[in-house]
């Protein structure tokens, strides 16, 4: 099954997206401050293709893939899956435009309703969205049963009767039930015990070269995403700091953080002394709560300069398939800033 | 506080935890022999119900009872056998010559009280420090774990300070007696990638300063191979194979290890266009019901199984040098 | 109850997995605890003997049979007579529907308007919350009976007002457990799941979260019964119960001025509040422990 659509069209465009949350404020009278959960965020996807996020806790890879398949309101920006400008969209054109984009999450325990039994998990978004009778929709449960590796006779279990990579299969056989255009995995393994993440992790890519599927994959795993993604973006604090393919992002990182992140990453390779080399970083990342102006990374950046404090680099090419967003791309890091044991 | 003594510091021998369930009691370790020597860093890895922890609350004298109770074995420590010894004993041990940090550093520091009360605490507790004496000691234990301006931080209140300072904190608490043997369970696993790089960085640190023993439970064998010497892999309550960490990583010997690193995806230097499907590991970890069976319990997952892992335990057996693997059929070659 | 089962297999060994619905869970976890059952039991017999009771034991509860305050057991009347000489057993007879029926009534209507405004205020954030919340603490710093108080003097002790006073104050403690339960499932990544399945907002409500928010809100249904009770036994001690029909608070009320002389016309229909009372809050522990999934798992 060929994934690449005629036009060859993105199936996910973002633009300049923006989330911000109010949040309220120590004082009786303060006025809530303004958490910039994702600041001016902008990528594509090609159909077939896995994206991945990257990043730390509060850098907003989840709020920016929650915004862009409309769960939570964006403040500004543009979306579009597989044409359609979703941001627009309102009432039940914005219902039916849910089938389009379906979820597979971190937790296979808080993800799936525990009041509903198996094969009722995978067919609620074929009940609410009307697809197919239902007639066919039980043949389909049957059929994404067989798909993520499911047994017929667990149709009738309940989610706490499964294992944790068994509730995963189920999450996923949901998540690809509809036939969605872009399935966004949040973490969909974090929460799974390392000898399942492989079964589910093969799954995924199983269902990608068989179905076609779209992958926006989330992630803090850079292992995980390596094996995963074609394109990696990374971010802090809620920007894109670098986007480049694999390949390119893996061996050739250019943004201080990028190459901070990929060094502070424990080795299994007993042939290579991980510890050399390491570029460590000190402190933690500055509050999303009405961040500092300019780079936001530079307070934890060895090689920030006074630019960086003032004036917010822009995400620009580098090479064809490799942005940066840094006034100091690709400079050396000094000894002062490396550490070797 | 260091009397002579002849061997190892800390010394399971054939450690036995039942667990009373509903099905009758089931060993959750079993037979589990251990050394740790002075000074040294150990690594103890397997999935979660392995039993890892467990081993680590039986070092502590903190396996819940009931349902958990000691069924046979020793724990030697500097000579003399834990699983004997008295509450009150156990108490001055715990926090003073043995120490644990947890996964969570929230729910370890008590929110009503400042992290500086809380270093001094435990100080006065167990050092017989003056109050002043106790708080001039936490300030200086907060600037050995780098945290910055640790005059005025130690004022603060855990919920004041990012997950990695606290982590450092409970590191500040768990040192604070100068303890022969630190346990970390999962110690980073709450936190981000750099910030971990700066705990296993500060551990390491301290623990050539001060020649502290470092027991860490991970499942992550990257986190072993950067932080270890040794590494003990469990299963369902046994211990499946140990060794050197560079031979164990190289040359795993138990099929289960050998799935343990090879169903990861680790970060590589060398990236290639297509990655190959990850080595998986069918099926689920044993229940609780299966444990202690005289087989081998990894059987039922195992591409190597035959009959006889079926129906016989397989015990820890050597290749030479300190590379020991339970199996009837270990691999050789690299993994 | 469901118990189809299904082979479940996993590496090479045969498992066979109930389907079991959660709910036949809870029910032979709670079947299991004897102090629940025991109150089950016993509030079974103190609602079939209410229910029937008046068809066997036909002395009108409001004639005067008997010389005033006979004492219990003499003169043929197995709990005596009350100041007007009423046949007091007559009247614990046909109380007990009364009572029920308004502790029922209350605390169904207290429930209605706890699980909607809980479930509004949140489910939606914004102005939604903070108005139902304000109307919440409005109702939670009002003095309870005081206010039904009220209500009852202004608009007269009829049973149906009866119940709707006691119902309007006592809502805010449904309203609270059903708030922090959909504060808490609405973070469920179900939810999400089922509303990027195109799920609208009222079904979400009914059919996603409310099921799972269902068993702190069943106890505190049953709770609430008890309360309502004992709230319906205050206001008739005060004298505010619909002179009309004999309920057991009622008797206590009428007979309260002659408590010390006559403990019994008081204690004995008291005896079976606190026994109902009590038997309910027994239910309601057993409820709680087996629907609380903490207990139950593993």
């Amino acid at each position: 099954m060929s994934a690449v659509s005629a036009s060859g069209r993105p199936v996910l465009k973002v633009r300049d997206l923006e989330v911000r949350f109010s949040v309220k404020r120590e004082g009786l009278f303060a006025k809530p401050s303004q958490l910039y959960a994702v600041d001016g965020v902008s990528f594509e996807i090609a159909p077939g293709r896995t994206l991945g996020l990257v990043g730390e806790s509060g850098s907003g890879k989840s709020t920016t893939a929650l915004a862009a398949a409309r769960l939570i309101p964006a403040r500004r920006g543009h979306v579009e899956i597989d044409g359609v400008d979703v941001l627009s969209l309102e009432g039940e054109a914005l219902r039916q435009q849910r089938r389009n984009v379906q979820f597979i999450f971190q937790d296979p325990y808080s993800s799936l309703n525990p009041r509903l039994r198996a094969r009722d998990v995978v067919r609620e978004p074929l009940d609410r969205l009307g697809i197919d009778s239902p007639a066919e929709r039980a043949s389909r449960v049957a059929e994404l049963f067989r798909d993520v590796g499911l047994r017929p006779e667990q149709e009738r279990l309940f989610p706490h009767q499964f294992s944790g990579g068994q509730r995963q299969r189920l999450g996923v056989a949901r998540a690809i039930a509809s036939r969605p255009k872009l399935v966004i995995c949040d973490e969909p393994v974090s929460a799974l015990d390392v000898a399942v993440q492989a079964q589910i992790l093969n799954l995924l890519r199983r269902l990608q070269r068989e179905h076609g599927l779209t992958y926006l994959f989330i992630s803090h795993d850079l292992g995980v995403v390596q094996h995963m993604c074609n394109e990696v973006a990374v971010m802090y604090t809620g920007r894109i700091v670098e986007q480049a393919s694999r390949v390119r992002l893996f061996t050739r990182p250019l943004h201080p953080y990028t190459r901070a992140l990929l060094s502070s990453v424990p080795s299994a390779d007993p042939t290579l002394d991980s510890r050399a080399g390491r570029i460590l970083i000190t402190g933690d990342p500055p509050s999303p709560i009405d961040p500092p102006q300019g780079c936001r990374f530079a307070s934890r950046c060895p090689i920030a300069i006074e630019r960086c404090r003032s004036e917010t680099p822009p995400l620009v090419a580098h090479e064809p398939d490799h942005r940066v967003a840094c006034h100091r791309a690709g400079e050396p890091i000094g000894a002062d800033a490396t550490r070797t044991h | 506080m260091s009397e002579p003594h002849s061997g190892p510091l800390l010394s399971l021998r054939d450690l036995t935890v039942e667990f009373a369930t509903r099905d009758g009691t089931v060993p959750v370790l079993d037979r589990l022999s251990i050394d740790l020597d002075a000074g040294a860093t150990l690594g103890l890895v397997g999935e979660s119900g392995c039993g890892k922890s467990m081993t680590a609350l039986a070092i502590m004298g903190l396996v819940p009872s009931p349902p958990g109770r000691f069924a046979g074995g020793s724990i030697l420590f500097a000579d003399e056998d834990l699983t004997r010894a008295s509450d009150a004993h156990l108490r001055d041990i715990r926090g003073n010559s043995i120490s644990m940090i947890f996964q969570e550093p929230m729910t370890s520091l008590n929110p009503v009280y400042t992290i500086g009360e809380q270093i001094a605490e435990v100080l006065r507790r167990h050092q017989d420090l003056g109050r002043r004496a106790a708080w001039e000691r936490a300030v200086e234990l907060l600037d050995s774990v780098s945290i910055p301006l640790p005059g005025r931080r130690a004022h603060d209140y855990p919920h004041q300070l990012s997950g990695g300072m606290r982590q450092r904190v409970m590191i500040a608490i768990a040192l604070a007696c100068r303890p022969r043997i630190l346990i970390a369970d999962e110690p980073t696993t709450a936190l981000d990638v750099t910030v971990q790089a700066q705990i296993f960085d500060l551990l390491q640190a301290l623990r050539e300063e001060t020649g502290t023993a470092i027991i860490l439970i991970t499942h992550d064998m990257g986190v072993v191979a950067e932080m270890t010497e040794r590494v003990v892999v469990m299963y369902a309550g046994r211990m499946v194979e140990e060794g050197p960490v560079r031979d164990i990583l190289s040359e795993p010997h138990h099929p289960y290890t050998r799935g343990l690193i090879a169903s990861v995806p680790h970060l590589h230097a060398e990236v290639s266009d297509e990655p190959e499907d990850l080595l998986e590991i069918p099926g689920i970890v044993p229940s609780l019901a299966e444990f202690g069976q005289e087989r081998c319990l990894f059987a039922p997952r195992c591409p190597r199984v035959s009959d006889r892992c079926r129906s016989e335990q397989p015990l820890l057996r050597g290749s030479g040098g300190w590379h020991k693997a339970a199996c009837w059929h270990p691999e050789a070659g690299p993994a | 109850m469901a118990t189809d089962s299904a082979a479940v297999l996993d590496g090479d060994r045969l498992e066979v997995a109930k389907a079991r619905h959660p709910l036949a869970e809870a029910a032979g976890m709670f079947f299991r605890n004897h102090t629940a059952v025991a109150g089950l039991v016993t509030l079974a017999i103190i609602v079939v003997g209410s229910l029937v009771g008046p068809y066997v034991y036909t002395v009108d509860p409001y004639e005067m049979v008997w010389a005033p305050f006979s004492e219990p057991g003499a003169d043929g009347f197995v709990f005596g007579t009350d100041y007007l000489g009423r046949d007091l057993f007559a009247g614990v007879v046909n109380g007990g529907r009364v009572t029920l029926a308004v502790g029922l009534s209350a605390a169904l209507l207290s429930v209605f308007i706890g699980v909607s405004i809980g479930a509004l205020s949140g489910y939606y954030r914004g102005w939604v919350e903070e108005a139902l919340m304000r109307i919440t603490e409005f109702f939670q710093v009002l003095p309870t009976l005081l206010f039904s108080m009220v209500l009852v003097a202004l608009f007269g002790a009829s049973l149906a007002m009866v119940t709707f006073a006691i119902g309007i104050v006592s809502w805010t403690a449904v309203a609270r457990v059903t708030r922090s339960e959909f504060l808490r499932l609405r973070e469920m990544e179900y939810v999400t799941s089922s509303r990027s399945s195109g799920a609208r907002d009222l079904g979400l409500m009914l059919i996603v979260i409310l099921p799972n928010a269902l068993p702190p809100i069943v106890v505190q249904a049953a709770l609430m019964v008890g309360s309502a009770i004992l709230f319906e036994a205050g206001l008739s001690f005060l004298g505010l119960s619909d002179p009309n029909v004999v309920s057991w608070g009622q008797i206590i009320g009428s007979n309260r001025p002659y408590i010390l002389d006559a403990g019994w016309t008081v204690a004995l229909p008291g005896f079976f509040i606190f026994v109902t009372v009590l038997a309910i809050s027994l239910v309601g522990d057993g409820l709680n422990d087996a629907l609380n999934p903490k207990l139950r798992e593993r």
